[in-house]
């Protein structure tokens, strides 16, 4: 039996000035025996866009998948927008987070696939619909329109009454972020999304994501192998390892001195790779 | 050698056409209660409780493992003696209903797990409520490749219908049953009987399959 963490060590809401958008505080995930987040400790500031690197089966998608309430966490706590997001307060303490309010909280955030995860029965319009119409009720009309706008955004407009099967892997994964962004997320999060992708249709994807970074003032993280693309577009880089956090620091300085021999290995091993 | 007679033929024909509707009423009713029931177990095998999953999952096995014949009689027979006194029409439903219901959930949930777990997780990302998430999202898509097995066993309930004849309920076979024994002729009504389930069948088969393509064209799925 896992001994219940003592909760009272976590604040029950972030104050003060500089309240990161995402907090990470000692957050672990185990999988049984097998630990895949050890004690993470991660703030996000509002608006700015963190990339996670690192070998496969260093816990990059799991940072994202925990944040998306996909996977509950084993330990820690996880903070949006200053609010607890896996706990909520009751009487004064934070305990583990009801359904309702996990439904409440997740409203802030929104998520970008490796396999797009398009509903193929509806078409590209539909699938942007479907959130705003039936989860915040948004009129019929002022959905369309709004999904409409973000679908000529992605440059998919002209598809819109295609379904997932017609499209591209590209085109695809535009529609999807179109889909995300129409729930007027806080928080973008992007999981691996070229990866899936023929390398001719990557840039379509890569440069949609560019435009949400200078036009939108989006909280972003994105776990990517491209590395030229990282560079290029974050704040900060973190570079993961065996469930922790081995290196972070501005793409310039991470990838042009990498402080960490373990940092140093997985880049060279990549450069080989490309 | 008995000769066929077609004046006798044309003489039963009106009361075995007048019991094909009991036939067709008793395997449509049969099937509209497999086809609920089967969706509740299914779904009732995927909620987070396990000692509901796995009540369940025993029943839907004990039924499929048990001959239908011996269930008809059970309800009938056996539970009188528990004080259910049912009448052949209600315990057959009730009988051939559960018996398909079983098989049905078989069926739903195949096509539950076909649907991509990303879809689940699609869902949750865009916070979808659990009914909308089911109801929107994961039946429709578990639907079409369940079609084809749910006509399987519509045609196979209509075809099962005569195992309510054990306990009296006017349908064809019973009907059938009757007019041998009532004239000492047997080969007209059961040659009858077999003609009249296979100008059912074919085309049913036939019209399922064409059901078939429509949905998944449909919903897109091609």
């Amino acid at each position: 039996m896992e001994q219940a963490e003592d909760l009272s060590q976590y604040p029950l809401e972030l104050t003060g000035k500089n309240v990161p958008m995402v907090r990470f505080k000692k957050v672990a995930k185990r999988y049984g025996s097998l630990t895949v987040l050890e004690h993470l400790d991660l703030d996000v500031a509002e608006g700015e866009m963190v990339t996670i690197i690192g070998p496969s089966g260093s816990g990059k998608t799991t940072v994202l998948r925990t944040l998306m309430t996909l996977e509950r966490i084993n330990e820690g706590v996880i903070y949006v927008d200053g609010k607890p997001l896996t706990h909520m307060e009751k009487d004064g303490k934070l305990v583990p987070a009801s359904q309702k309010y996990l439904r409440a909280m997740r409203s802030k955030i929104g998520m970008c696939f490796q396999h797009f995860n398009l509903f193929p029965h509806m078409t590209a319009l539909e699938n942007c619909m479907e959130g705003p119409v039936h989860v915040l009720g948004i009129p019929r009309k002022q959905a369309r329109e709004r999904s409409e706008e973000l679908l000529e955004m992605v440059g998919m407009a002209d598809k819109r009454d295609q379904h997932p099967s017609r499209l591209s892997g590209g085109q695809q994964q535009r529609v999807a972020i179109a889909r995300a962004l129409a729930m007027r997320p806080k928080v973008m999060l992007f999981d691996e999304v070229t990866s899936a992708l023929d390398p001719e249709v990557i840039g379509e994807v890569t440069n949609v994501i560019r435009r949400l970074v200078s036009d939108y003032n989006l909280t972003m993280l994105m776990v990517t192998h491209q590395m030229g693309f990282a560079r290029d577009i974050s704040d900060r880089v973190c570079f993961f390892y065996r469930g922790r956090i081995e290196e972070q620091a501005p793409p310039s300085e991470l990838f042009g001195d990498p402080k960490s021999d373990r940092t140093r290995q997985f880049l060279s091993a990549v450069k080989e790779a490309v | 050698m008995a000769d066929w007679d077609w004046d006798f033929t044309w003489e039963i024909l009106p009361r075995l056409l007048a019991a094909t509707v009991n036939t067709l009423l008793a395997a449509g009713i049969g099937y509209i209660i497999a086809m609920f029931l089967g969706l509740a177990f299914a779904l009732a095998q995927r909620t987070p409780s396990n000692t509901l999953t796995m009540a369940v999952r025993e029943a839907v096995e004990f039924i499929r493992s048990t001959p239908l014949v011996l269930q008809i009689f059970f309800v009938f027979y056996v539970g009188p003696e528990f004080g259910v006194v049912l009448s052949p029409w209600v315990a057959g439903m009730i009988a051939i209903g559960l018996h398909y219901a079983a098989y049905l959930s078989e069926v739903y949930r195949g096509g539950l797990e076909n649907v991509p777990q990303g879809q689940w997780e699609a869902a949750t990302s865009l916070n979808l409520s659990t009914a909308r998430t089911y109801f929107r999202i994961i039946i429709p898509q578990a639907l079409p490749p369940s079609i084809a097995g749910m006509g399987n066993y519509l045609v196979g309930i209509f075809k099962d219908t005569p195992v309510l004849s054990v306990i009296g309920v006017a349908e064809l076979m019973q009907t059938a049953n009757s007019i041998g024994s009532e004239n000492y002729r047997y080969l007209e009504p059961y040659t009858m009987v077999g003609i009249i389930f296979l100008l059912i069948s074919l085309p049913s088969a036939a019209l399922l399959r064409s059901f078939d393509a429509w949905v998944r064209r449909k919903l897109g799925m091609n």
